[in-house]
């Protein structure tokens, strides 16, 4: 069984995210870039399922800039087998990311695709439901279990107020929700063999996608500061402050 | 083979990550139960932190000087008793063995101490021989095809989890001094061989020393750490050496780990009705432990960075472990006082730091003798 899993390169998520003065996104300079954490479960279910026995190879892909080969590098430390960095210095929105899986995912015919659920910089949790729109394949969203029986994934989802467990028929598309697994330290001699591992270089006009952006970001904006509160001395000047903010009629 | 810039960061960040994640959390405990716990002991195995210095084609990472450098900076951000637990494989337990070892001592050794598989300690202090190294009074005494070692050693780091001991001792008593002592490869199973207990400690709480006492302790002949006899102290003095960089380094990521924790607190702690930090004379502190740890980050690199081009930092290493030494001390002295009354109690673990870090002064050659080599190499090159 061949598992693909994309990775994508996003701010630290323990650094304290600044916004840009013109509040046209958020400030990337000099700022420590991480695979995002939802991707490390991934690749991490993968390196379990080879470890088990039950994936073969696994490929990591990334679409972002020449940088993006470090995440891939993390990803081939933890376990995976080679790399494919599809190289593009735009943004690229989910759709535009999902064809561009799904032109890797013909190409390499992977068996079961395992995706975030959501980059931690946009938060959009789109790519991976589009993803397996475009190529016809069943998905198993938000997965905190994944059991792999012959040709059937059973992928236990956390829903609202408890977990839902579906069988579905593989090729497919798994996202990866936090509890899904812990994932490892890249160990010291894995990160060093990791450079003899092969990644190959891409560029999004090599697979005929079009990635330009069909969506528009207005702003970008801090969350509003938190103001401080009042004390009340009595009840009757609790119940009359509520009146004044209109809460209590 | 030096290693491209992305995968050295990468090595940095992994055990930064490892030191944030899964070590700062467990410092109180390891200092409480005087213990580290052995799954960490073996997360640390699979992380590969036992093979740092030995060579690549033993199964270890074969990390330049300057590398092992920049990693220890990052364990230095912690709890030096974690060090302690790979600390020995790295530096003065394995590099005898790497250094002056026989092709089929290394093949043996080698890759179990890379992998953690076996622990070695460097058995060299004695009752009566500490600073005076040359003075040890072990004895390994030819008998046919072994040898017969009695004599004591003491404060040995790490005996209790060994499985080999780097020992030094004297193989012709008719020799005094350096010369009659030779480096051997004694497994700690050896009977003959018992350990004292372990000694109770001011700090490092969770590392353990303790005495190795050899009672007509045969070991065979091929045990003997390379081809001649008498190139113990030699062994060991030039381990020794190699070994100072690393413990400088591991000064500095203190140093490091109590600047960031005081500068912390004192951006939050308000007295006078604003952050102690505002205070100039409280800034003036931070200044000054700001600048002597940068000051030892950078010896440790420009040294380090010689060794690795094949300089002779003999006088460098000893300036580098001196100095961060010291240092290190200084800076937990006034993180102490930037903290205050929450300095010295021990909720806030900058107490058990200031005790921690006050061996460095001590072990691996104390601040007197370095100053003594640095002196004495200094006026032995005017003399040439």
């Amino acid at each position: 069984m061949k598992v693909l899993v994309p990775v994508k390169r996003v701010v630290d998520y323990n650094v304290k995210i600044r916004v840009k003065s013109d509040q046209s996104g958020v400030e990337l300079a000099n700022v420590k870039m991480s695979m995002n954490p939802f991707d490390e479960i991934s690749v991490e279910e993968a390196v379990r399922l080879k470890e088990a026995g039950k994936a073969t190879e696994i490929v990591v892909v990334s679409v972002g800039p020449q940088q993006a080969q470090e995440t891939i590098r993390t990803a081939l430390a933890m376990g995976a087998d080679r790399g494919i960095l599809i190289k593009t210095d735009d943004t690229v929105e989910p759709l535009g990311v999902a064809k561009l899986l799904k032109a890797v995912a013909e190409e390499e015919k992977p068996d079961l695709i395992i995706v975030g659920k959501q980059a931690i910089d946009d938060d959009c949790n789109q790519t991976g439901q589009m993803l397996s729109a475009l190529l016809g394949w069943s998905q198993g969203t938000f997965a905190s279990k994944i059991d792999i029986e012959g040709d059937k994934a059973a992928v236990t989802r956390e829903i609202d107020g408890g977990l839902q467990t579906i069988k579905i028929t593989m090729p497919a598309v798994v996202t990866s929700d936090l509890r899904l697994n812990e994932p490892r330290y890249a160990s010291l001699p894995n990160i060093m063999k990791a450079k003899k591992k092969p990644i190959d270089t891409k560029e999004p006009g090599d697979y005929g996608v079009d990635i330009t952006p069909r969506l528009e970001v207005q702003k970008v904006a801090e969350p509003p500061q938190r103001e401080a509160g009042i004390k009340v001395e009595t009840v009757g000047e609790l119940v009359s402050k509520l009146k004044e903010a209109g809460v209590i009629g | 083979m030096a290693l491209d810039q992305e995968t050295r960061e990468q090595l940095i960040s992994s055990i930064r990550r490892f030191v944030d994640e899964r070590l700062r959390p467990l410092e109180a405990q390891v200092s409480e139960k005087d213990e580290v716990p052995e799954d960490v002991v073996q997360e640390m195995r699979e992380l590969g932190l036992f093979g740092l210095s030995i060579p690549e084609e033993h199964g270890g990472l074969g990390l330049s000087m300057e590398e092992e450098c920049l990693l220890m900076f990052e364990m230095g951000r912690t709890s030096p008793a974690f060090r302690s637990v790979f600390g020995t494989n790295v530096g003065i337990g394995s590099q005898g063995i790497v250094m002056h070892g026989r092709p089929d001592q290394k093949e043996e050794w080698l890759p179990k101490l890379a992998s953690g598989e076996v622990i070695a300690s460097f058995a060299l202090t004695e009752p009566e021989a500490g600073s005076d190294a040359a003075s040890l009074r072990t004895t390994a005494i030819k008998d046919g095809d072994h040898y017969v070692i009695n004599g004591t050693k003491r404060y040995i780091t790490n005996a209790n989890r060994a499985g080999i001991f780097t020992l030094m001792a004297r193989t012709d008593p008719a020799t005094p001094g350096a010369k009659g002592v030779s480096a051997f490869i004694v497994p700690a199973d050896t009977p003959g061989i018992t350990l004292g207990k372990p000694d109770k400690k001011m700090g490092q709480q969770g590392a353990h020393i303790c005495d190795v006492i050899f009672e007509d302790a045969r070991i065979p002949a091929s045990c003997l750490l390379g081809d001649k006899e008498g190139k113990g102290f030699v062994t060991a003095m030039q381990v020794l050496e190699r070994g100072r960089l690393h413990i400088s380094a591991i000064c500095v990521g203190v140093a490091e780990r109590l600047l960031e924790d005081s500068v912390q607190y004192a951006a939050e702690r308000k007295q006078f009705g604003t952050a102690i930090g505002e205070h100039q004379l409280v800034q003036a502190m931070l200044a000054d432990c700001k600048t002597e740890a940068y000051a030892a980050r950078c010896m440790v690199l420009d040294a380090a960075r010689r060794r690795d081009l094949g300089e002779n930092v003999g006088t460098e290493s000893s300036c580098c472990k001196y100095f961060a030494s010291e240092m290190v001390g200084r800076v937990a002295d006034k993180a102490v006082q930037i903290f205050g009354g929450a300095g010295y109690v021990a909720d806030y673990g900058i107490e058990r730091f200031y005790r921690d870090v006050r061996i460095f002064r001590i072990y691996e050659g104390t601040s007197q003798i370095q100053q003594m080599i640095i002196g004495r190499n200094l006026v032995r090159e005017a003399q040439q």
